[in-house]
C-alpha cells in the first residue's frame, strides 16, 4: 500500500483507506497529491493507513513532521493545490490544518486501548503491527496455561461488546470446561461475530479495515484458552473492504506461521476463515449466526443449550463480537487488572462509542465507561450537524431506546442505561435534530422488525406487521385511544413472547418514542371535507 | 447470464464438501451469474444432498440472494436510522425518481437495480449509497446524479472496448 516516489528524503503522507475515507474521496486526494508532487518534483511517499476514526474530517491526511504527525482535513482534491502552496509538507498553516494530531482534543481526551493503533499503522503490514506491540500478547499467552489466560480475561471484567454484555471470561470458562462431542466432530470453535448490523455502529468495521491483525491475534489467544483449533469470522456482506483486509491479514499470518498447524513454532494448531453473511440483520444474533454458518436459514435457536456447550456443528463454541476479541491482546499484554481499573460499576474498561447521524463531529470515541451521554454528544460530537436543537438520541442500534434531551445526563454504563429504560448495546449513538418525527421513527422500528424478523416467534413475525398498521391508524386519527391501548398490548406480547432480542427489544424504541415524544403521535388535523 | 450447468458445477465444486458450504456456494453462483437462477435450486439440492425445500428456504431467507436478473448498475441506499437523521429519506425519494424505479426493483430498461439496505456502516458520513459495490458518503441529490453519470460513462466506455 505504499507508493514510493523516492526513498531519499521523501516526506511521508498518511492517508486513511477505510470505507469512510474512501467514500468521500481519499483515493482521489492521494492521486492528486502524487500528481502535484511529480509536477513540482517533490519527493513524497503516500502511506495508506487505517482511520483515526475522526469521520467528519475525512479525508484526513497527516504529514510526517519532526514533532509528530500534522493533520489536515477534510481535504478534497480541490484543496491539494493550496496545501502545496502553504507548504503542508513541512507542516505549514492552512485553513484545513489541525496541528499535531496527537494533541487534537478529540483524540487527546480519549483513552484508546483497542484503537491505540488506529490510523497509525498500515492494515496490511505485520511489521507495522509488531512495531506497535502487536503479537506480544500472543507470545505471552503461549507461555501461559489456558486457565491463566481465562483468569486474566475474567480479572479484566470484560463484558461482550456486541450488546448483551455477558462476561467474556465466564463464557470462555464454559467452553474450556465443555467436552467435545466426539460423535459430531473433533473440535471446538471460536466464532467471531462480525455481523455489525446496528445502524450507527462501525467500530467493528474500523478494526477489520484498519487493524485486522489485532482481531486475529485475539482469536488465536481465545483458541489457546479454550482449546479450539478453528476460528470463523462471520462477516456481513455489506463490508467488502473488511473482507479483503481480513483475507489479506489471514494470508500473511499463515505465511508467517502465526496461523496453521504450528502456531509460532509452539506446536499449537489454529486457523481462521472468513465466511460472508447475506444481508440478514438477524444473523447478528448468535444462534441465528451459527445456523447461517452451518448453511441454513438464519433462524434463531432456543437456549439452552448455550452455544458455549452446543454451538457450531453441535460443538462447544465461543461466539464473541469483534471488539470483545480485539480487546483481548491489550488485556493479556497489560494484565486484566489494568483494564478493570478503568470504567464504572460493573462496566469495566473502555468502550469504543460511535457517534453518527446528525452530529457535527461524528466518529469513534473510545473512553472508559462512566462519561455521560451529554458529554459524549456535546464535548466530542459538538452537538448537531445542522446546528438545530437536538431532539432525540438513539443509543444501541435499531433496538435501542430514543432518549430526549432530559435523559442526556445518563452515565454511559450498562446498568445505568438499563435503569433509564435504554441500552448501550454495541455503542452506537445516533443523533437527531428537531426535524425528526418520532412517530415515523417508531413506525420504522416495527417496519424494520417485520423486514428482518427470522419468523420463528409469532409475536415478532406478525406483531411487527400489525404494529405498523396500528401506528398508521393512530396517525390517521382512527380510534386513537383504543389503538394506543392495542399498540401497548401488542408491544408487551412481543416483549414477553419472543425468544431473542429482535422481537423482545423492538418495543424499546417504539415505547420510548411514545413515552417521551407523545406529541408526534397526534394525528395531523384533517382539512374540512377530507375523508380518511 | 443464463443457466449453465457446467459453469455452475465448476463454481460450487470447492464448497460441496465444506461444512456449511451452502452459503458460500450461493454467493459464488450469484457472482458467476449475477443472480441465483431458478435452476440453481434443484442443482444445489443434488450437489449438497439436501431437499429442494431446504435450498429454497435458504435462498429466500437472505436479502442478498437475487432470484431475478439484476440491472446493469446496482444501487444500494442505506435506509437505517443514522442516514435517516441526515435526510436519507429525501435522498431515497430523489433516487427513486431519478432512476425511475422503486426500492427493491429493477428499472424497465434493465439499467438500474435499486435496493434499500440496513446499514452500510458509514454512519458518521451519511447519507450513504453503494454504487456497483463501492460505498459513497455525504451523498446529496446532486452528488448522486454525478455518481450515476460517472457509472454510466464507465459502462459506455467498457461497451465500446468490448465491441
Amino acid at each position: 500500500m505504499t507508493d514510493q516516489k523516492s526513498t531519499q528524503a521523501s516526506t511521508r503522507i498518511f492517508i486513511p483507506a477505510d470505507t469512510t475515507a474512501l467514500s468521500v474521496g481519499a483515493d482521489e486526494v492521494a492521486k492528486t497529491i502524487l500528481e502535484r508532487a511529480a509536477r513540482d518534483d517533490v519527493a513524497v511517499e503516500i502511506v495508506r493507513t487505517g482511520s483515526r476514526g475522526m469521520c467528519w474530517l475525512e479525508p484526513f491526511i497527516e504529514v510526517d513532521h519532526p514533532d509528530g504527525r500534522v493533520g489536515y482535513g477534510p481535504v478534497t482534491s480541490a484543496d491539494v493545490a493550496s496545501l502545496f502552496e502553504k507548504n503542508f509538507l513541512a507542516g505549514g498553516q492552512h485553513r484545513l490544518g489541525h496541528g499535531l494530531v496527537d494533541l487534537m482534543d478529540y483524540l487527546a481526551k480519549q483513552d484508546r486501548v483497542v484503537f491505540a493503533r488506529a490510523g497509525i499503522t498500515r492494515p496490511d503490514s505485520l511489521d507495522d503491527y509488531m512495531d506497535h506491540s502487536g503479537m506480544t500478547a500472543l507470545d505471552a499467552a503461549l507461555e501461559m496455561t489456558p486457565q491463566a489466560i481465562i483468569d486474566e480475561v475474567k480479572a479484566s471484567g470484560l463484558r461482550g461488546r456486541g450488546g448483551a454484555g455477558f462476561p467474556t471470561g465466564i463464557k470462555w470458562q464454559t467452553v474450556a470446561d465443555a467436552p467435545i462431542d466426539a460423535k459430531k466432530g473433533d473440535r471446538k470453535y471460536i466464532v467471531c461475530n462480525a455481523d455489525e448490523g446496528d445502524s450507527g455502529t462501525f467500530s467493528d468495521r474500523l478494526v477489520m479495515e484498519g487493524d485486522p491483525f489485532m482481531l486475529l491475534e485475539g482469536m488465536i489467544i481465545a483458541g489457546l484458552a479454550v482449546g479450539a483449533e478453528k476460528g470463523l469470522i462471520y462477516l456481513r456482506s455489506e463490508y467488502p473492504l473488511a473482507h479483503q483486509r481480513l483475507n489479506t491479514a489471514i494470508k500473511i499470518l499463515q505465511d508467517d506461521d502465526w496461523l496453521g498447524d504450528n502456531v509460532a513454532g509452539r506446536g499449537k494448531r489454529f486457523d481462521i476463515e472468513v465466511r460472508l453473511g447475506a444481508g440478514a440483520y438477524i444473523c447478528g444474533e448468535e444462534t441465528a449466526l451459527l445456523e447461517s454458518l452451518e448453511g441454513n436459514r438464519g433462524q434463531i435457536r432456543s437456549k439452552p443449550p448455550l452455544p458455549a456447550i452446543e454451538g457450531l456443528f453441535g460443538q462447544p463454541t465461543v461466539v464473541n463480537n469483534v471488539i470483545s476479541l480485539a480487546t483481548i491482546p491489550a488485556i493479556i499484554a497489560a494484565g486484566g487488572d489494568a483494564f478493570a481499573g478503568r470504567g464504572t460499576g460493573r462496566s469495566r474498561g473502555t468502550m469504543p462509542f460511535q457517534l453518527g447521524g446528525n452530529v457535527a463531529r461524528g466518529g469513534l470515541v473510545e473512553v472508559p465507561f462512566g462519561l455521560t451521554l451529554r458529554e459524549l454528544i456535546k464535548d466530542f460530537g459538538g452537538g448537531t450537524q445542522t446546528g438545530k436543537p437536538l431532539k432525540a438520541v438513539q443509543v444501541g442500534g435499531p433496538l435501542g431506546a430514543y432518549f430526549a434531551e432530559d435523559k442526556l445526563d445518563t452515565p454511559l454504563d450498562i446498568e445505568a442505561f438499563a435503569a433509564a429504560g435504554g441500552m448501550i448495546g454495541h455503542g452506537g449513538v445516533v443523533v437527531f435534530d428537531e426535524a425528526v418525527n418520532m412517530a415515523e421513527q417508531a413506525r420504522f422500528a416495527l417496519e424494520f422488525c417485520a423486514a428482518e424478523s427470522c419468523g420463528k416467534c409469532t409475536p415478532c413475525r406478525i406483531g411487527s406487521v400489525r404494529g405498523v398498521e396500528v401506528i398508521d391508524k393512530i396517525m390517521a386519527g382512527v380510534d386513537t385511544a383504543a389503538n394506543h391501548m392495542l399498540l401497548k398490548d401488542l408491544l408487551t406480547v412481543m416483549e414477553d413472547g419472543s425468544l431473542c432480542a429482535m422481537g423482545g427489544l423492538t418495543p424499546m424504541p417504539v415505547k420510548s418514542a411514545l413515552d417521551y415524544f407523545s406529541v408526534d403521535f397526534e394525528p395531523a388535523p384533517r382539512k374540512p371535507g377530507e375523508s380518511l | 447470464m443464463d443457466w449453465d450447468q457446467e459453469k455452475a458445477t465448476a463454481t460450487v465444486a470447492e464448497f460441496v464438501r465444506m461444512p456449511g458450504g451452502l452459503l458460500p456456494a450461493l454467493h459464488s453462483l450469484q457472482e458467476a451469474f449475477g443472480y441465483v437462477p431458478a435452476e440453481a435450486e434443484a442443482f444445489l439440492a443434488d450437489q449438497f444432498n439436501l431437499t429442494r425445500a431446504h435450498v429454497h428456504g435458504v435462498i429466500s431467507f437472505y436479502h442478498d440472494f437475487r432470484r431475478e436478473k439484476p440491472g446493469y448498475h446496482q444501487i444500494k441506499v442505506c435506509g437505517a436510522e443514522a442516514c435517516q437523521a441526515v435526510e436519507g429519506r429525501d435522498l431515497l425519494a430523489h433516487i427513486e425518481k431519478k432512476l425511475m424505479v422503486g426500492a427493491g426493483g429493477t428499472s424497465d430498461n434493465g439499467t438500474f437495480s435499486l435496493d434499500v439496505v440496513y446499514c452500510l456502516g458509514n454512519c458518521a458520513a451519511g447519507p450513504a449509497v453503494m454504487v456497483d459495490g463501492r460505498t459513497y458518503g455525504r451523498v446529496t441529490s446532486q452528488r448522486f446524479d454525478q455518481l450515476i453519470s460517472i457509472a454510466q460513462k464507465k459502462r459506455l466506455q467498457q461497451g465500446a472496448e468490448n465491441d
